[in-house]
């Protein structure tokens, strides 16, 4: 039995504090940053967003979190709060404990997480047998109500069945009775429906976000997609080259962007109300090498506000005109230094030296 | 609602695809069971075209961009492409038409054979048509990878030395080396990042202009399909339901499921509540043994009596905008998805091909 089940409610604050997280791995190119001094603060209950493009360091940070990352040649510094307690340093059979029962995971691919040779029922009832002391019969009928729960149609047919017998979606859904099935009091849904048709997204969305505040669970939302993030995060946390380059409540941001990644980011998205064979807005060059990532702000080369400072200084995190919202920028979005700094890049013919290097 | 007819297609004289009365079939088991993937779509193509397919996994648009060619030959219907009824050809006068007709795939990185360089991959059609010189082939592929934003002198590296939104760029720069009249994309941005999306379908705007060719665009996100499309064609579950260009479709739509589909995109705007009701509800039936008359009845909260007995077949509801449904949508009109459709105690199967019940 889990100890750590015994000990919640007497710790008042916030759920999951993150300080300063650096995870980097050994390659034999050389160290990759993936993900470098993130910090990161969770209420119970609470949704945060975490976005940015392939190779971000979103996905790293989650599991990083969870510490389930293989250990060969992993280097983990900072400090992960849950609940109070530092687990960072915890070994692998004392975060069995928390793996679970107290967090758990929604991985992207429903075909590849779950196993194509166990039966539905018995990878839920896994879970709980391992964390809670019931009987087989009941553990069983848990399952029933969870794959109920997740609106899946005849659960008690499902659960003798195998994975290849789902549709996408409804494997997606068993996923989510898996993960919830020890009542996790924080989840992590890593792009969760990237895999997914646009109505089967909304569905399952819909069902997670019912689950959550039925449960009061709070979640990370890890997306590439900015409009997933928008109508269901309360705050929302943009990375770049494994740094939190923009965080702020969800209406802030996006009222209110101050960083120039954060605005590419979302003028990529083709709009419905615009009109057909209108030109897409895109970010010219790629992500940077983690193993030498540029001096300066990492989002320079690809910035159409850069300037000399951006290329040699990197800028701190610092405090925007709201609460609770910090950026990463020189010459922020909607400033004058801002605009001065654009308009002088376009008076001056400079585009970003990623873009000249013809756009991968 | 899913149905079938051929009032919207163009005069052929016009168009550079003209597919009538498509029917896919895959036989399963040995109890004569049949998979109903496509049964009955019509479409046609003008040259500079972009045809915009979409519908959710199930609907049959990439077995129908797959049956234009011929991989595997449709079981009837006609899919007539520059004059030519492709579904007559066999054997080395399919195989002519071959390079003519090009095809961009889903997953960039799997499409890719990993051993080649990627000189050999965008080089292979030039090398098997013998189209050119030696020295021109070579100076052809400079031009394409050139052109699709890959520095050429790269060549002798293999795919996974590429991103995903690279190799996409690389599958494009074969398909367009043949000079090819019509590229079949199928689902060609789904598996890449919202930046990457943006950046590749720039680039199939580009191609299409430089090197003059008609697309069909397969994707079931309707923002993507609206930026691409000159017109498009909404499938469900084998069928058509709705067709029209893109501004008026998505406008006021007509069809309930176009209606389900538009309500389902997230939309980029934290005041915008992601509303329940309007989602859509269920999984697609199976395809073995499809519900009768309007096969999306099961789903749609309209559905009638009517829609169980009868078929609807498309018809104008607006110039150039059609729709097979017997009660289309009002201009403006929502519908309440919580309500179920006709017909939905028969349990659709979970699962897209009918092999758990």
């Amino acid at each position: 039995m889990s100890d750590a089940r015994f000990e919640e409610s007497a710790y008042g604050g916030p759920l999951l504090e993150v300080t300063d997280l650096t995870t980097s791995f050994s390659t034999d190119r050389g160290v990759v940053r993936a993900v470098d001094g993130v910090s990161l603060v969770l209420e119970r209950g609470k949704t945060l967003g975490i976005v940015g493009e392939s190779g971000s360091g979103k996905t790293v940070l989650s599991r990083s979190i969870m510490n389930l990352l293989p250990k060969r040649g992993l280097q983990r510094e900072g400090s992960v709060r849950f609940e109070g307690k530092e687990i960072s340093e915890l070994p692998a059979d004392a975060m069995r404990h928390y793996w679970g029962a107290q967090m758990a995971m929604i991985f992207q691919d429903p075909m590849t997480s779950l196993n194509p040779v166990m039966k539905i029922g018995n990878q839920i009832t896994e879970a709980i047998r391992e964390h809670l002391d019931v009987t087989p019969d009941y553990a069983r009928d848990l399952a029933e109500s969870l794959l109920a729960s997740v609106r899946i149609p005849e659960p008690h047919v499902r659960l003798n069945e195998y994975p290849h017998q789902l549709s996408g979606g409804m494997r997606q859904r068993v996923c989510i009775a898996v993960a919830l099935a020890c009542g996790p009091k924080l989840l992590f849904a890593d792009e969760p429906t990237t895999a997914l048709d646009v109505t089967v997204q909304a569905q399952v969305l819909d069902l997670i976000a019912g689950q959550q505040a039925e449960r009061f669970m709070a979640m990370v939302l890890v997306t590439h997609d900015l409009g997933v993030v928008a109508g269901r995060a309360e705050r929302v946390a943009v990375m770049y080259a494994g740094r939190v380059v923009e965080e702020a409540p969800t209406g802030v941001l996006f009222a209110d962007m101050k960083m120039p990644y954060s605005e590419a980011l979302l003028a990529s998205i083709p709009k419905l109300d615009a009109h057909s064979h209108v030109r897409l807005n895109t970010i010219p060059g790629r992500p940077p090498d983690l193993v030498h990532p540029p001096a300066g702000c990492k989002f320079a080369p690809r910035c159409p506000y850069v300037q000399d400072r951006c290329l040699e200084e990197e800028p701190p995190l610092r405090a925007g005109p709201t609460a609770g919202h910090q950026f990463r920028c020189w010459f922020p979005v909607g400033t004058p230094e801002g605009q001065e700094a654009r308009a002088k890049n376009e008076r001056e013919g400079r585009v970003p030296a990623a873009a000249v290097a013809g756009g991968h | 609602m899913a149905g079938t007819g051929t009032v919207h297609l163009r005069d052929p004289d016009a168009t550079l695809l003209r597919v009538e009365d498509l029917v896919v079939e895959f036989p399963i088991g040995h109890a004569g069971e049949r998979v109903h993937a496509v049964s009955g779509v019509s479409l046609d193509i003008a040259p500079g075209e972009t045809l915009g397919l979409v519908g959710e996994s199930g609907c049959g648009k990439s077995t129908t961009g797959r049956a234009v060619m011929q991989l595997p030959p449709p079981v009837a219907g006609t899919v007539r492409f520059d004059g030519v009824d492709l579904t007559t050809l066999h054997g080395e006068a399919l195989r002519r038409m071959r390079p003519r007709l090009q095809m961009i795939f889903q997953d960039p990185i799997s499409s890719l054979n990993p051993r080649r360089r990627i000189r050999e991959i965008v080089s292979e059609g030039l090398d098997i048509w013998e189209i050119g010189a030696k020295n021109d082939r070579d100076a052809k592929v400079d031009e394409v990878l050139e052109a699709v934003g890959i520095d050429p002198a790269g060549g002798g590296r293999r795919p996974h030395e590429f991103s995903g939104g690279q190799c996409q760029r690389i599958s494009i720069a074969r398909a367009v080396v043949t000079d090819p009249k019509l590229i079949i994309c199928d689902e060609p941005v789904s598996a890449l990042d919202v930046s990457v999306q943006a950046q590749i379908l720039n680039l199939l705007e580009d191609m299409k202009h430089r090197y003059g060719l008609t697309l069909v665009f397969i994707a079931h996100d309707l923002a993507v399909v609206k930026n691409v499309s000159d017109r498009v064609l909404v499938m469900y579950l084998g069928k058509m339901c709705e067709v029209g260009a893109p501004e008026d479709l998505f406008a006021s739509p007509s069809h309930p499921y176009t209606g389900a589909l538009l309500a389902a995109i997230p939309v980029p705007d934290p005041s915008v509540r992601p509303d329940e009701e309007h989602v859509l509800g269920g999984e697609v039936p199976s395809p073995i043994h499809p519900p009768s008359g309007c096969r999306f009845r099961t789903r749609c909260p309209k559905a009638q009596e009517r829609c169980a007995n009868e078929e609807p077949t498309l018809r104008e509801v607006a110039p150039n905008h059609y729709v097979a449904c017997h009660f289309p949508l009002e201009p403006g009109e929502l519908i309440d998805f919580t309500r179920v459709g006709i017909g939905a105690s028969v349990q659709p199967s979970p699962d897209g091909h009918g092999s758990s019940s």
